[in-house]
């Protein structure tokens, strides 16, 4: 079990309409038994597909993946993967309890029903027949197949798509302590935010590829920062690049754009240094932005745009 | 027995969908009370030496149970569209005892549908050895499997929206060629329904009208369809394991 997961070299390529689709073009990437991974990245990055290969439900057109030192479809038949894929509605005509009994009955090694219900916050919902189920409590009753696993791999793509708020945090609380018990987590998400609350680690993908791989802090220092745009001429860019919390400085015309590793700290020294900045507009970091500049330099966007 | 709780909740599935229930069971007893009701006491029908009564009942319970089979793909369409498949998939349950569960739930119902049509025919005044009667079952029974696995590849390869019309069409097409609502004793599609499984499961019904059990051909041709059908099941099945 000290193997972890390996992802070496791993190619996928879809058959569209318009001739073959690449979703996945050659990541390698490896998580350690017991981290939090998210795999974070906008929709079409290949986070899905990815994750497919990781439970052996695609085929990879090239490179391997393993799981705990196993192909993937081995790891799954020995019960060491849990998962709650993107899409999936539950069968009907069972109670949420019976079917997370029969998913329990599926494991060696489960977790007890009734404390999965407890931990999923089901207990009011149990008995229900599963057609009955409100959107909310359906998502509740798929975490809870996965977790009732116990899986030593918890795979979770999207969990929170379609959860409200409420939802959202009792499902996030649920995860964390889940994976303090020593399992390893790999979740994607769209959200820097939820990356950053609840994973050790953020993969980031776009067009297929892998664009930054590091701690979420630092991955937010890199991609999380606001945007600071402000009326300043006669200041030059080297010199608003030096401010405390900007991290890079952009001139379009008399305005400047600051990108700010701490939009707080870089705001107080740039009043305190230019006085008459004026029109000032602080903006959170869009993730779609932050992959775009992060792909720039590749062929992708061409690609794409063509 | 790996994937008892899971061949358990699929016969409690199958028992709590009433509508699929009513359907699947009641469908064939209307059947035999519309077309045998009103004429039961017709005592050679077609020149067949049996009871027009007992003639349908033993053709109701091949179609009845044929259709029992094939609905499964109907099950197997709709799991698929929820993505309960794939969802099933990433767990250790094995296909041997997927398909297991899928195969014994739709034994299940075809059961029931074997019981519901013997006591539709006992009110009709059909009598049978309990020999005959024992014969004629487990003859069916057997004759059911590459039916099961029919239902299995069709779940797997069609739609939710294409399965239905898919189903009825084949379902209503081999029981004509198989001589379950007339005899066929000659000619091209008698030929033709003997290389078909649905005319020895035909037949095995016909025991209970006084007909011959299977002899080497109908033995090697439901072999034969049930060896092909599993292979495009599992085919179908494995195929399905992709993005659907």
């Amino acid at each position: 079990m000290t193997e972890g997961i390996r992802i070496k070299g791993l190619t996928k390529t879809y058959r569209g309409p318009g001739g073959p689709v690449p979703a996945v073009r050659g990541i390698d990437f490896a998580i350690a038994p017991g981290e939090t991974v998210a795999l974070l990245g906008p929709n079409g990055a290949g986070k899905s597909t990815t994750i497919d290969m990781l439970l052996g439900l695609g085929r990879p057109d090239a490179g391997t993946v393993t799981v705990f030192g196993k192909p993937p479809r081995e790891a799954v038949d020995s019960g060491l993967v849990g998962g709650m894929l993107q899409t999936g509605a539950l069968i009907r005509d069972l109670t949420a309890r019976e079917l997370i009994a029969v998913m329990a009955s599926l494991y060696p090694d489960p977790l007890d029903v009734d404390e999965v219900i407890e931990l999923t916050g089901l207990r009011d919902a149990a008995g229900q027949r599963t057609q009955k189920l409100s959107g909310g409590q359906t998502q509740r009753v798929r975490f809870a197949l996965a977790l009732v696993a116990n899986p030593a791999l918890l795979v979770l793509d999207e969990p929170t798509v379609a959860m409200d708020v409420e939802g959202r945090r009792d499902f996030w609380r649920t995860m964390r302590a889940y994976a303090s018990r020593g399992k390893t987590v790999l979740f994607a998400t769209h959200y820097l935010e939820e990356a950053d609350a609840n994973a050790d680690r953020a993969v980031m993908m776009a067009h297929g590829r892998i664009v930054a791989d590091g701690s979420t802090t630092e991955i937010k220092a890199r991609i999380g920062h606001r945007t600071i745009r402000v009326t300043l001429p006669d200041v030059s860019r080297e010199e608003l690049s030096a401010l405390d919390g900007v991290a890079s400085a952009e001139r379009r015309g008399e305005a400047v754009i600051l990108r700010c590793s701490d939009s707080d700290r870089a705001i107080r020294a740039l009043l305190e240094r230019h006085p008459t900045a004026r029109d000032i507009e602080i903006t959170g970091a869009a993730l779609e932005d932050a992959f775009i500049e992060l792909t720039r330099d590749s062929d992708d966007l061409l690609e794409v745009a063509r | 027995m790996t994937g008892a709780l899971y061949l358990r909740s699929e016969l409690v599935r199958a028992f709590r969908n009433r509508r699929f229930f009513f359907f699947s069971l009641g469908f064939p007893l209307i059947l035999y009370f519309v077309i045998a009701g009103p004429q039961s006491s017709q005592s050679n029908f077609g020149g067949t030496g049996v009871s027009l009564a007992l003639y349908y009942m033993a053709g109701l319970i091949s179609f009845g149970t044929m259709s029992s089979m094939i609905a499964t793909g109907a099950r197997i369409a709709g799991e698929r569209e929820a993505g309960w498949t794939r969802q099933l998939r990433i767990t250790p349950l094995s296909t041997r005892a997927y398909f297991r569960a899928k195969v014994l739930t739709a034994y299940a119902m075809a059961c029931m549908s074997i019981a519901a049509l013997s006591i539709a025919g006992l009110i009709l005044g059909v009598s049978m050895s309990a020999s005959q009667w024992l014969e004629m079952t487990g003859l069916v029974l057997v004759g059911l499997l590459p039916f099961g696995a029919l239902g299995i590849a069709l779940g797997h390869l069609l739609t939710v929206d294409s399965i239905g019309p898919a189903m009825g069409g084949l379902t209503a097409l081999l029981a004509l060629v198989g001589g379950t609502w007339f005899p066929i004793t000659h000619g091209f599609l008698h030929d033709v329904g003997q290389c078909l499984p649905s005319y020895w499961l035909a037949r095995a019904g016909h025991i209970g009208a006084g007909g011959a059990p299977w002899g080497a051909t109908g033995w090697l041709v439901m072999a034969a369809w049930t060896v092909l059908l599993s292979g495009a099941a599992a085919y179908a099945y494995r195929r399905d394991t992709g993005r659907v």
